[in-house]
């Protein structure tokens, strides 16, 4: 997912001012304190007690350290670059570095691109690396400062190496276990000096992986699915059928007679049945019988709502109330521009679900007015803000112990909290700090929405006398994710950005670029990548027409527009992925390449994709990468993230769609709703730019997921000679 | 009703209806939580255990219609079998949800045939969805696991 809250105008800036931040707070929380900072109004009543080596660090006594992560883990591996930031600073053994999820704790957990407790927008990184590269040098600070006292010898003769203290001169040495009760007493400096980038011994290298595999291949990792406990009831719900429409009546006698069944209670979402297991939560929710109240559902289908939006962007269709184009990029003058050659182009991208593997659940108890969650909370301070209001106390009351996700993509941070808030409800109805788990199957987590919304691009170019582009006119049309954010206003960033801001628009004399956000009542939320979903593919795909047209190489044709537009970045990920593609040699026998680049999340990343058509459907075998994404902490996790985040983008663009028939979603599970499966995905190799020691580091998480889609539309292409502007390629 | 089960070689009686699929007597009675729910109608294969030696979805199959069969789950292998060690030598997990069911599927897979060609590892793994995309590395660590390449990456630190 993208920025919660505006984005920052520095790839290091400080994020939002104090104003906002409390604005944002308040809002959210619903005005509980008036004049308060955030971070007060935030952990009122939360447990701030931190340790000798602050919120980050924890070392234990046999010398073990753990890291406090603030960022949840859900696949993208930030445990490892998180650990491995404070390791390189503390000097500490990378074999006794283990990791843990912060409680929920704004004040001291806050996401520094955000103001509050997130993980998101491929952040986890880059707003960690100046606070943990601290935390690890202040504890280290705080260990030679208790070795030169105890040896009575100059702080600046001690090293610290692989969890070892020494001090040459004297031939002394000793460990952290040794030296703890010493360190724990000493005030940490306030600037700790940090290490020179060019002395780094683990950053960067190899040994930088995951600490949970041995746990995930072994079934011991602790999901929401798996907590246990004495007491523990199953809380399922039967939703309504169309988005908007409540609960009229229901009749609960069939659900009760299930065995195991305990209770079944009227919730605002819907009717919960709570049990004593899983299969009898299943069985009883089954056997309900719901009459809804529809009166305010939306009933729209999606091909009608697609037809509209492309109306719209042909200014064929008038603007409802409410309705109103807003530029987000205008420079020069369209309209006095030749208009002849023109390639014009219209994209249509559908609903996407997440359909992350573990469905959506959550764990909460509730005794009074105190709620205690254990589950993948993706956006802590989110969570309590909402759950706060539901059991009508301070947001720092709520107690939130974060496991590990099974995926999430940016389904499990949203404003409304809907499923964490569902699962309050039902264990208020509960009560007496009973614990309760609420499992959503696979049917319900699809049809819940939250999806990546549809959005319909039209783009109008004509070129000048050397075929490059001299006006770019681009229409977007999609329901706005930012809407019922807290703060906010003006054009919906998530939307636009990769139009907004891209090299090929800097590269055109003359640009008018609008967005329009009708409304509709379907929920809708980030989606990994966020804008650039839709938007790296029209702009990658739309600019290997413009090159076929030019009659040029693609690669030569985007090598001159970002030399036009200084994108330097660019130039050097494009060149990289060209010269371990083999671009100028002929491709395999059978395979077409195509070539796509898009920054996003700070990175830049360019993919050259070999495909071929096999049985009716594109397939797609090499994927070489190249990305810039600051400084490399993990190599093998950045590569990961490449590897994985081009199966999900490639999945969405072969396959993925979510349809609505008269307001009602189509698809039901993993049978209608199509993913990428083993033979399908590509091998994807992966190449990092070198960087000057100490450039900070840029997202991973999502950047690898945009960037195929075009890559493959491009080698078809080359291949067939047809634009595709319609994703899915494949329809189920 | 009783059900008595073999499990992971040990006799484990359970109180359920005889219709409950098994995937939930594993989680919900017997507390072996490393099977997951992923789709409920055998699409996603993160159910998947083992029915003497064979790859079956237990979230479709009723606990009655076991039987004497040995029923194996991740929790069963012991944590040191090759396909697991590959696994954590090649940090194949990212989410690691759906992991049980790729590493129950992929043993099935090397007792059927101990050197899988790229098909017939492409056809095993068909039924286990990943969304985090890990395919690439399942791949790479059954043939890790099967001795028909070495580990390319560096060791693990442990």
């Amino acid at each position: 997912m993208n920025a919660l809250f505006p984005r920052r105008s520095t790839p290091s800036g400080q994020g939002l001012s104090r104003r906002q931040l409390i604005v944002t707070a308040t809002t959210v929380g619903g005005a509980l304190m008036v004049g308060c900072s955030p971070a007060t109004l935030l952990s009122v009543g939360a447990d701030g007690e931190v340790g000798a080596f602050g919120p980050f660090v924890k070392i234990a006594a046999d010398g073990a350290v753990t890291v406090v992560c603030k960022h949840i883990e859900f696949g993208q591996g930030n445990h490892a670059g998180l650990c491995a930031i404070v390791a390189e600073e503390l000097d500490a053994d990378w074999t006794r570095v283990a990791w843990e999820h912060a409680p929920a704790n704004a004040s001291l957990y806050a996401n520094g691109a955000m103001g509050a407790q997130l993980t998101g927008g491929s952040s986890a990184i880059n707003n960690s690396w100046d606070q943990l590269r601290k935390a690890g040098a202040g504890a280290r600070a705080m260990f030679v400062q208790a070795a030169a006292t105890r040896w009575d010898v100059p702080a600046d003769e001690i090293a610290v190496e692989n969890g070892v203290v020494s001090h040459a001169a004297s031939g002394r040495t000793a460990d952290f276990r040794e030296l703890l009760p010493d360190a724990a007493k000493i005030t940490p400096p306030a600037e700790p000096a940090l290490k020179d980038p060019a002395r780094f011994t683990l950053i960067g290298t190899d040994r930088v992986r995951r600490k949970d595999s041995l746990a995930k291949s072994t079934g011991q990792t602790r999901f929401t699915m798996d907590v246990q406990a004495e007491n523990l009831l199953v809380a399922m719900v039967a939703h309504p059928p169309r988005f908007g429409a409540r609960v009229a009546s229901f009749d609960a006698t069939a659900a009760k007679a299930v065995p195991g069944v305990v209770e079944v209670y009227e919730i605002p979402t819907g009717v919960a049945v709570v049990a004593n297991n899983t299969w009898a939560a299943k069985q009883g929710r089954d056997a309900l019988t719901v009459t809804w109240d529809e009166s305010k559902a939306e009933t729209r289908s999606s091909p009608d709502i697609a037809a509209r939006f492309r109306d719209l962007a042909a200014g064929a269709a008038p603007l409802a109330k409410g309705e109103e184009w807003q530029g987000f990029e205008t420079k020069g003058d369209v309209a006095a521009q030749p208009t002849g050659q023109a390639l014009e182009v219209a994209y249509d991208f559908p609903y996407l679900a997440h359909a992350t593997m573990e469905p959506m659940n959550c764990v909460a108890q509730v005794a009074g007015n105190r709620a205690r969650l254990t589950f993948a909370s993706q956006g802590p301070t989110l969570d309590q803000l909402n759950v706060a209001k539901v059991v009508l106390n301070l947001p720092g009351s709520v107690e939130i112990e974060t496991l590990p996700a099974g995926g999430s993509f940016g389904r499990r941070a949203n404003f409304q909290s809907d499923f964490v808030v569902e699962c309050v409800q039902i264990a208020r109805k509960v009560g007496k700090n009973r614990p309760v788990k609420l499992v959503w199957t696979r049917e319900d987590d699809m049809a819940a929405g939250y999806f990546r919304p549809l959005v319909h691009h039209r783009v109008r170019v004509t070129t000048d006398a050397d075929g490059y582009p001299a006006a770019w006119t681009h229409r977007i049309v999609t329901q706005s994710i930012m809407k019922g954010a807290p703060v906010g206003g003006g054009v919906d960033e998530t939307a636009v950005e990769g139009a907004k801001g891209s090299p090929y628009l800097a590269a055109t004399p003359h640009v008018d670029a609008q967005l329009l956000t009708p409304d509709i009542g379907v929920p809708v939320l980030w989606w990994r990548s966020v804008g650039a979903t839709h938007t790296a593919y029209v702009m990658e795909h739309t600019i290997d027409q413009l090159a076929r047209r030019a009659g040029q190489d693609p690669v030569a044709y985007r090598r001159a527009l970002y030399e036009k537009a200084d994108a330097k970045r660019h130039l050097a990920v494009l060149d990289l992925a060209v010269e371990k593609s083999g671009w100028a040699e002929p491709a395999p026998d059978g395979w077409t390449r195509g070539v796509a680049v898009h920054e996003c999340f700070g990175s830049v990343v360019a993919q050259v994709a070999e495909v071929k058509m096999e049985n009716g459907e594109p397939k797609v075998g090499r994927v070489v990468t190249a990305i810039d994404c600051g400084t490399a902490i993990s190599p093998d996790q950045i590569a990961a993230q490449m590897e994985g985040g081009t199966c999900y983008g490639l999945s969405a663009a072969l396959y993925g769609e979510v349809t609505l028939t008269e307001g009602r979603v189509d698809q039901t599970n993993f049978d209608t709703y199509r993913v990428l499966r083993h033979g399908e995905a590509p091998k994807v190799e992966t190449y990092i730019v070198a960087q000057p020691a100490g450039t900070r580091p840029t997202g991973v998480g999502e950047p690898g997921t945009p960037v195929i889609g075009p890559a493959v539309a491009n080698a078809l292409l080359a291949l067939t000679g047809e634009a595709i502007t319609a994703q899915p390629f494949v329809k189920v | 009703m009783a059900i008595t089960l073999d499990v992971n070689g040990k006799p484990l009686t359970v109180e359920a209806a005889e219709d409950t699929p098994l995937l939930w007597v594993l989680r919900d009675e017997l507390g072996l939580t490393g099977t997951k729910y992923g789709c409920g109608i055998a699409q996603c294969g993160a159910c998947t255990v083992l029915a003497d030696g064979a790859p079956i979805r237990s979230c479709l199959t009723p606990v009655a219609a076991i039987g004497s069969a040995k029923i194996t789950t991740i929790e069963g292998l012991g944590g040191d079998h090759p396909l697991q060690q590959a696994w954590v030598q090649l940090d194949v997990p990212q989410c690691g949800y759906c992991q049980s069911g790729q590493i129950m599927s992929a043993v099935a897979l090397l007792e059927q045939s101990p050197r899988p060609t790229d098909d017939e590892i492409d056809g095993a793994m068909a039924g286990n969805i990943c969304r985090c995309g890990a395919y690439q590395r399942i791949h790479a660590a059954i043939k890790v696991a099967s001795g028909q390449t070495p580990a390319s990456t560096p060791q693990h630190d442990l």
